[in-house]
C-alpha cells in the first residue's frame, strides 16, 4: 500500500472510477452544447440567457463545472507524481511539487467556485 | 560483416556510459543476438552481460535489443537487424552495474511486494489441495512468467515510480495468486493494491503486452485486478 497526501480521493479506485465519470459528463456536457450552437446558428444574448436561466441547465452545468475540476485534479495529480519527483529532479523536487500541487488543487477550486458565481449571478 | 553496437560502462573505469562498435562475421547465418554476443565475448573478454538457459527458459539475457526489449538468446538477427546494424543496450531504467547488466533489486523488491507465494488459512489436507480442471485453467498465462524483467523495464509508469507502481511484472503474478482457487488472503491483497499507485498507474500503454518474450498479456492481468478491486470497493 502507498499512501499519498494530495491525491483527490486518496484511493486509486475512487479516482479512477471518478476520472472516467467525470469524463463522461463532460462528454455529455460538451455534446449538448456544440449541439446547441449548431441548431442556433443566429444565437443572440437573450436567448443565450433564456438557455441558462432555467434550473435544469444551471445543475448540469454546475456538475459540469465541478467534474472539470475533479478530473483535472487526478489528472494533473498523475502528471505531476510523474514527472515532478526527486529521480527526474533531485532534491527540488518534493517542495516544487507541493507548490505545484497546492497550486493547482486552488485553481481548481477556483475555477468551481468562480462557476457557481456565474450561473447564480446573472 | 555485422556492425554491432553495444553499450559499455564500467564504473570502476569509465566516467561515463559509451557505444562501442565491433564487426561480427555472421557467416550469412540467421543467429540469434546471444550467438553474436558469445563471438564477440571471444574477441573483447571484457565485454559483460548475463546468460545462462540459451533457450528462453531463464530469464537472464533480458536487454534492449536495436530498441525493444526482448531475450538475446530467443531473438533472431532477422527479427532486429537494420541497414546491417545491431544496437544493443541494457534494460532501460535500471542503475547499470556493468555493460549489459543492470541491478534487478528494485524489480525483485516489487515482486516481492505481492507476496507470490500461495496463502491459505485453511488446514491442509493429508496429500494435497485439489482444484478442478477449470480452477487450473484460470492460472495459464500467468504462471508461465519467468521474471525477465522485458515488461516493466519497458513500461513508461514503471520508469518514473518504480518505488511504488508495482510494474506489469508485478501485477501479472499478483493476478496469478488473486486468481488461484486455493489462495485464501484475496481481500488483504487486494486491500494492499487500492492505492492510486500501486495498480492504478498502469495507463494501458500496452508497452508490456508488446514485448514479452513468452506472450503473456500483463495488461489483461492489471484489468482484472481492476474489475476485482471494482467488485470488493465497491
Ligand atoms: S499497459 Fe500498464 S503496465 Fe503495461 S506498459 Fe502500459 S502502463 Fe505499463
Ligand atoms: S511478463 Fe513477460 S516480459 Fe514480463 S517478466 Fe514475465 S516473461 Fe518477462
Ligand atoms: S539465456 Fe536464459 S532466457 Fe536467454
Amino acid at each position: 500500500m502507498v499512501t499519498n497526501a494530495t491525491s483527490f480521493s486518496r484511493s486509486g479506485l475512487s479516482d479512477w472510477l471518478l476520472q472516467r465519470l467525470t469524463a463522461l459528463i463532460l462528454a455529455a456536457y460538451t455534446l449538448f452544447l456544440v449541439g446547441y450552437l449548431a441548431l442556433h446558428p443566429d444565437l443572440d444574448y437573450a436567448a443565450w440567457a433564456r438557455l441558462f436561466a432555467g434550473l435544469p441547465m444551471k445543475l448540469f452545468t454546475l456538475a459540469a463545472a465541478v467534474s472539470l475540476a475533479i478530473h483535472a485534479w487526478i489528472g494533473l495529480w498523475t502528471v505531476l507524481t510523474d514527472y515532478v519527483t526527486e529521480r527526474l529532479l533531485g532534491p527540488v523536487a518534493t517542495p516544487l511539487r507541493l507548490a505545484l500541487e497546492i497550486a493547482m488543487i486552488l485553481v481548481n477550486l477556483g475555477f468551481a467556485v468562480w462557476a457557481i458565481d456565474i450561473l447564480w449571478g446573472v | 560483416m555485422l556492425k554491432v553496437s553495444i553499450y559499455r560502462y564500467n564504473p570502476d573505469r569509465d566516467d561515463a556510459p559509451y557505444m562501442q562498435d565491433y564487426e561480427v562475421d555472421t557467416g550469412g547465418k540467421d543467429l540469434m543476438v546471444l550467438d553474436v554476443l558469445e563471438m564477440l565475448k571471444a574477441q573483447d573478454p571484457t565485454l559483460a552481460y548475463r546468460r545462462s538457459c540459451r533457450e528462453g527458459v531463464c530469464g537472464s539475457d533480458g536487454m534492449n535489443i536495436s530498441g525493444k526489449n526482448g531475450l538475446a538468446c530467443i531473438t533472431p538477427l532477422s527479427q532486429c537487424v537494420r541497414d546491417n546494424q545491431l544496437v544493443l543496450r541494457p534494460l532501460p531504467g535500471l542503475p547499470v552495474i556493468r555493460d549489459l547488466v543492470v541491478d534487478m533489486s528494485q524489480f525483485y523488491a516489487q515482486y516481492k511486494r505481492v507476496k507470490p507465494w500461495l496463502m491459505n488459512d485453511e488446514p491442509p489436507p493429508p496429500i494435497e489441495r485439489l482444484q478442478t480442471p477449470e480452477e487450473r485453467a484460470k492460472l495459464d498465462g500467468l504462471y508461465e512468467c519467468i521474471l525477465c524483467a522485458c515488461c516493466s523495464t519497458a513500461c513508461p509508469s514503471w520508469w518514473w515510480n518504480p518505488d511504488k507502481f508495482v510494474g506489469p511484472a508485478g501485477l501479472l503474478q499478483a493476478y496469478r495468486f488473486l486468481a488461484d482457487s486455493r489462495d485464501t488472503h484475496t481481500e488483504e491483497r487486494l486491500a494492499g493494491l487500492e492505492d492510486p499507485f500501486s495498480v492504478f498507474r498502469c495507463r494501458g500503454i500496452m508497452n508490456c503486452v508488446d514485448v514479452c518474450p513468452k506472450n503473456l498479456n500483463p495488461t489483461a492481468a492489471i484489468g482484472k485486478i481492476r474489475q476485482l478491486l471494482l467488485k470488493s470497493g465497491t
